[in-house]
């Protein structure tokens, strides 16, 4: 207990490790501009965009999901101070993503966008998914959150959705090589799994519980678990 | 006439030429008998690789430099080094294209679909370095009066080269304009002397899974598989290439020879071909059996059709750069004047 309390950093620690995180984030960004700059971003730029920054909003989505997991499996808590950043930053490659697509690839012709969300299922799943991820960011700040109270975590499961939307749009884009989406899909089973795993768990160690001594404080705890 | 079109390179060809035997086969062979330059290349091979890791520009630097050099070292030389760009010199000018804006050469050479050599486009302009296409047959079967084999010197008898200059444009919505050299198809298909009953032609690439390295995941069903109607093969403008920009095709376009329809999406036109095969029924080609709804045997270009993945009605021209938008896709690809005429009375929604 003392270890693991002299390993959990103090609050200036954490302060430098989401700066540092802050930047990590910022390399996908600072790599894209450094490319275009040298006239670098292949034959087709445009779909390079497009594919780096959906790439990118992906893997720190994944990155945001496994967060959890790592309190679940570890018992360490911190890193879940990073998950609100992570967020954003998922969002952040989200809006690049669609601005590249509005803009660099379809210039904001309105009538050809409307058909190519409407008409292509793979757009429609990826548009839905940014589309859902608008609230989240919109709710994100501490604000929203002590308003929400309970709602906010409801809402905000919604990221379940947007994770697995994302991996579909990923898989249905790509014409027969799905070896890059079915490594995404795979890690999002497993962190997926993982927290459904931990809910079973507490589910059936509150039952037993309940069973024994009738007392529902261990329900509190499943409930606290489940999160 | 068909002497005038003799280059140097073929020349250099004909010296080292082994028609009896396969490409498919010769090659360990000729990586054994040549192994000193596979073990050149080889390292050249890797630093190109890691180079084109780092940077795809530096990658392109260090090809036109290494090619160059290659080319100036070996004027003299009978052996094919992979990755040396041979210029081609006897070909004559057509009208085609006239007014078009080329797509750069550094963009047409490194951003190709052919899955042979990996599924990312950048893929093949690097895995492809240790191909060796030469020497080249191709065997032609089926519904012909005899089966038979042709070098590639023999192919380049068969009519004078001629430089098109054709837009091409991919099924995934974007388009390139590329200075072909080659010859009409329709030239082999005499040679080949069909009988009554040929409707069809196959075109089957080459599937050598110890020089491509893409045969080996099962991404398509080697090898690639294409096909025509005759009277499609049959049409002028339909071609077999064998360089592009004044010179010989490079590995990753589809040496030593491929087929080129300019007014069907890409993936129609089968790289590397070792095989056509003349057939009574219509061919199930790599790409129907991969998605039966998304590719079909016509694939021509048309705006109309929407493909479940892709938008039809625009497309974006590579080389424009981050900011030039999209450009509406002719229907044919802008041919319909020279090949409407084929599809008159078909139903081009369900002939897809």
């Amino acid at each position: 207990m003392l270890i693991h309390f002299k390993n959990t950093p103090d609050k200036s620690q954490i302060i430098k490790i989401k700066a540092f995180l802050f930047l990590i984030c910022l390399i996908p960004l600072i790599r894209l501009f450094w490319l275009g700059f040298q006239d670098d971003l292949s034959a087709n730029p445009v779909e390079f965009v497009e594919r780096s920054t959906g790439y990118w909003a992906l893997f720190i989505l994944m990155g945001t999901l496994g967060l959890t997991p790592i309190k679940l499996l570890t018992g360490v808590l911190w890193p879940i101070q990073l998950r609100r950043m992570l967020g954003l930053f998922m969002f952040f490659y989200a809006c690049l993503h669609i601005t590249a697509y509005l803009w660099l690839d379809y210039s904001f012709m309105w009538a050809e966008i409307s058909k190519d969300i409407i008409k292509h299922p793979y757009v429609l799943v990826g548009f839905s998914a940014f589309i859902f991820t608008i609230p989240l960011a919109a709710t994100s700040n501490n604000a929203m959150i002590r308003r929400l109270k309970m709602r906010w975590k409801k809402l905000h499961q919604l990221v379940y959705l947007i994770a697995i939307l994302g991996v579909v749009h990923f898989w249905w884009l790509v014409k027969k090589d799905i070896r890059e989406p079915l490594l995404f899909a795979i890690i999002l089973l497993i962190l997926l799994g993982i927290r459904l795993y931990y809910k079973q768990l507490a589910k059936k160690n509150s039952q037993s519980e309940i069973a024994k001594s009738g007392n529902s404080a261990s329900a509190e705890y499943s409930a606290s678990v489940s999160s | 006439m068909a002497t005038q079109s003799f280059s140097q390179l073929e020349v250099a060809m004909i010296i080292q030429t082994k028609p009896d035997v396969l490409p498919s086969e010769i090659t360990p062979q000729a990586v054994f008998n040549d192994r000193r330059s596979f073990i050149q290349n080889a390292g050249f091979g890797l630093m190109a690789g890691a180079a084109a890791f780092a940077s795809p520009k530096v990658f392109a630097a260090t090809v036109n430099s290494g090619a160059t050099e290659g080319a100036g070292r070996n004027k003299v030389s009978a052996v094919y080094k992979p990755g040396q760009r041979q210029k081609i010199t006897n070909y004559s000018k057509t009208k085609y294209g006239a007014g078009e804006k080329l797509t750069p050469y550094e963009d047409v050479t490194t951003y190709n679909n052919f899955y042979e050599f990996g599924t990312d486009k950048g893929e093949p302009a690097v895995n492809s370095r240790l191909f060796k296409p030469s020497p080249w047959t191709v065997g032609i079967e089926g519904e012909v009066k005899k089966n038979k084999t042709i070098s590639i010197q023999d192919i380049y008898k068969l009519a004078p080269l001629e430089e098109r200059i054709y837009r091409m444009r991919c099924v995934e919505g974007w388009s390139m304009v590329i200075p072909w050299i080659g010859f009409p198809l329709a030239q082999l298909i005499k040679f080949a002397e069909p009988t009554g009953n040929a409707k069809y032609i196959e075109f089957i690439s080459l599937a050598d899974p110890q020089q491509m390295p893409g045969v080996n995941l099962p991404v398509l069903d080697w090898p690639y598989v294409e096909g025509l109607r005759m009277d499609e093969a049959m049409n002028p403008l339909t071609i077999m290439a064998v360089g592009l920009y004044g010179e010989q095709l490079p590995n990753q376009n589809g040496a030593l020879m491929r087929l080129v329809v300019p007014w069907k999406y890409g993936f129609k036109g089968a790289k590397s071909i070792v095989k056509i095969r003349f057939t009574e029924k219509m061919p199930l080609t790599s790409w129907m059996k991969a998605g039966p709804n998304e590719y079909g045997f016509y694939a021509n270009v048309n705006p109309q059709v929407e493909h479940p993945r892709w938008t039809q009605s625009s497309e974006k021209r590579i080389g424009g750069g981050l900011f030039a938008g999209r450009i509406k896709t002719q229907m044919f690809n802008g041919y319909a004047e020279q090949v409407g005429q084929m599809y008159a009375g078909m139903d081009l929604r369900k002939h897809f």
